[in-house]
């Protein structure tokens, strides 16, 4: 079977994120990028998919600026067969990326598509569930355990209050929370190799997508700066302050 | 020589992210335990971290000495005894077999050691022979197919879990100079090999060394280095021009993590109503600190360079090992001062750095023979 990973590049999570001073967006130059640690998470598991002897072949598939090449190498050096890189400058919101991969997928004929849950930069939580919708596939989202049989997957998912297991008919989009693996650290010498791993390259124009955002965003705020805490000798004092100043008791 | 920089820069961020993630959090523990435990040796040789030097033919990544030292850096950023545990491998127990083996020794230890199924140690330093290398009273003699070793050897790096150990020996009592010296490649567990108890030291503590003895030791003659006697003491030279250069680049790497754990400090320290950081005293503690770590990690960088051009480096290497494990000496005792009371107090793990990079300036050759290379190096060249 053949697995379907979408890698997203995004700010890295140890970054401290400033927001432009024009409020348009946030400060990207010069500032790490990585692997949307869900998406790497996804990668994880299609790698032990294959190792498991589940899988034949993963593709791992990135969109954006030149750059996102950098994000399919890990991918590859973490186990990935070759990549597809979508070549664009285009802003691409989450729809724009389902209709992609849609193309992609009727392409590949993959048994299994992967994604992280959300992105850690806009935190959108869609592209697989449109992706889904797209494809007319069964969707198992948020996953914490994956069972893969022949025909069909078994999927724990974290869902409010508790775990919920389902099966889905493959081929099926399959969406990673956190606890479904822990992601491996892509080893040296597999990272020289991924050099030697194929990428192709192709846009979206040629795939018959228009990326074109159909949101505009209008403002991006920083969160408000929290006030000081203040230490209380007592617990006279905590009770008090609870009753008086914070009016929660 | 960077070769893709692409590559190398995705290999020092993976390495980076590695120490961060696992090693840093487990400074303290494994100085405590005075071992590093299993699981993260597994996952140092996992990562691939044992064979960063040996070519890739025998299955290690190969590196040029710039790539090297870059990744060295990176590896500086923590206790030296992670560092130390891989060191040998790289470094002063493989790189007599990578520079001046046969194909047959080759064969038979590189893919082993880059893969961290043995680790390779080296035995040159002797009780009575320390940088003084010419002097080693360690012998082989030669019987029929096999050499017998006799002599010991002391504070021998990661002798206790060596699996072969490349060993300075005289086999031509004749020639006291360097020239009656060859290097072997001696398998741990041989009868008359035996390993003293780890040193007990200042620091560096998860890193072990120990006296090696030899007592009527035998080795098969294949054990040779190169198959040639009297080659041993270039071998040793050569390996430690490397080896240097390699210690010089993780001095850089420790005192970039220093000086980091400085600013950190300073700025979160507050005094007299303002962070210490603010205050220019402190300000130049942090500023001479950067100036001399930038000054070194240019040096090491540009002797690696040299080497990779094929160019002479034993004074350039002298130059780097003598300035960078000095200025991580000044570093670390800066950190102690910024960080004040509490840099004496071992929570805050600033004294283990000040003890452990204490070695820098005494092992691979103390600052005062870099002193003597350097000279040498002048005089010779003089001389014309």
């Amino acid at each position: 079977m053949k697995v379907l990973v979408a890698v997203k590049r995004v700010v890295d999570y140890n970054v401290k994120i400033r927001v432009k001073s024009d409020n348009t967006g946030v400060e990207t130059a010069n500032v790490k990028m990585s692997m949307n640690p869900f998406d790497e998470i996804g990668v994880e598991e299609a790698v032990r998919l294959k190792e498991a002897g589940k899988a034949t072949e993963i593709v791992a598939v990135s969109m954006g600026p030149q750059a996102c090449q950098e994000t399919i190498r890990t991918a590859l050096a973490m186990g990935a067969d070759r990549g597809i890189l979508v070549l664009t400058d285009a802003e691409l919101q989450p729809l724009a990326v389902a209709k992609i991969l849609k193309v992609l997928c009727d392409k590949e004929q993959p048994g299994l598509v992967i994604l992280g849950k959300q992105a850690i930069d806009d935190d959108c939580n869609q592209t697989g569930q449109m992706l889904a919708a797209l494809l007319d596939w069964p969707q198992a989202t948020f996953a914490s355990k994956l069972e893969l049989g022949v025909s069909d997957a078994r999927v724990t998912r974290e869902i409010d209050g508790g775990l919920e297991t389902i099966t889905v008919t493959l081929p099926a989009v399959l969406t990673t929370d956190l606890r479904l693996n822990e992601p491996r650290y892509a080893s040296l010498p597999n990272i020289m190799k991924a050099k030697k791993k194929p990428i192709d390259t192709v846009d979206p124009a040629s795939l018959g997508v228009d990326v074109a955002p159909r949101l505009s965003t209008l403002k991006v705020n920083e969160p408000a700066k929290r006030q000081a805490g203040v230490k209380v000798a007592t617990v006279a004092d905590l009770v008090a302050k609870l009753k008086t100043e914070a009016k929660v008791i | 020589m960077i070769r893709d920089q692409e590559t190398l820069d995705s290999l020092a961020e993976t390495v980076a992210r590695f120490v961060a993630e696992r090693l840093v959090p487990n400074e303290a523990k494994i100085a405590d335990d005075d071992r590093v435990p299993d699981d993260i040796v597994a996952e140092m040789r996992a990562l691939g971290l044992f064979g960063l030097s040996i070519p890739e033919e025998y299955g290690g990544l190969g590196l040029t000495m710039e790539e090297e030292v870059r990744i060295a850096f990176e590896l500086g950023q923590t206790s030296p005894a992670f560092r130390s545990l891989i060191g040998t491998n790289n470094g002063i127990g493989s790189q007599g077999i990578v520079m001046d083996g046969t194909p047959e020794q080759k064969r038979r230890y590189l893919p082993r050691l880059a893969k961290g199924e043995i680790v390779g140690s080296f035995a040159l330093t002797e009780p009575e022979a320390g940088s003084d290398a010419a002097s080693l009273r360690t012998t082989a003699r030669r019987e029929g197919d096999h050499y017998v070793l006799n002599g010991t050897k002391r504070f021998i790096t990661n002798a206790p879990q060596a699996g072969v150990f490349t060993v300075m020996a005289r086999t031509n009592p004749a020639d006291k100079g360097p020239g009656g010296i060859s290097a072997f490649l001696v398998d741990a567990g041989l009868s008359g090999l035996s390993i003293g108890k780890p040193d007990k030291k200042m620091g560096q503590k998860g890193a072990h060394t120990a006296d090696v003895v030899f007592d009527q030791c035998k080795v098969p003659a294949s054990a040779l280095i190169g198959g040639v006697e009297g080659q041993g003491f270039k071998t040793a030279m050569k390996v430690l021009d490397r080896g240097r250069l390699h210690i010089s680049a993780v001095c850089v790497g420790v005192a970039q993590r220093l000086i980091r754990e400085m600013v950190t400090y300073a700025s979160n320290r507050v005094q007299f109503g303002k962070p210490i950081a603010q205050f220019q005293l402190v300000q130049a503690m942090m500023a001479d600190s950067q100036a001399e770590c930038y000054g070194a990690r240019c040096m090491v960088e540009e002797t690696a360079r040299r080497r990779d051009r094929g160019l002479p480096i034993t004074v350039e290497v002298a130059c780097s090992k003598m300035m960078a494990s000095e200025m991580v000496g000044r570093v670390a005792d800066r950190a102690v001062q910024v960080f004040g009371g509490a840099g004496y107090i071992a929570d805050y793990g600033i004294e283990r750095f000040y003890r452990d990079v204490r070695l820098f300036r005494l092992y691979e050759g103390t600052t005062q023979i870099q002193q003597l290379v350097i000279a040498r190096g002048l005089l010779d060249a003089a001389k014309g």
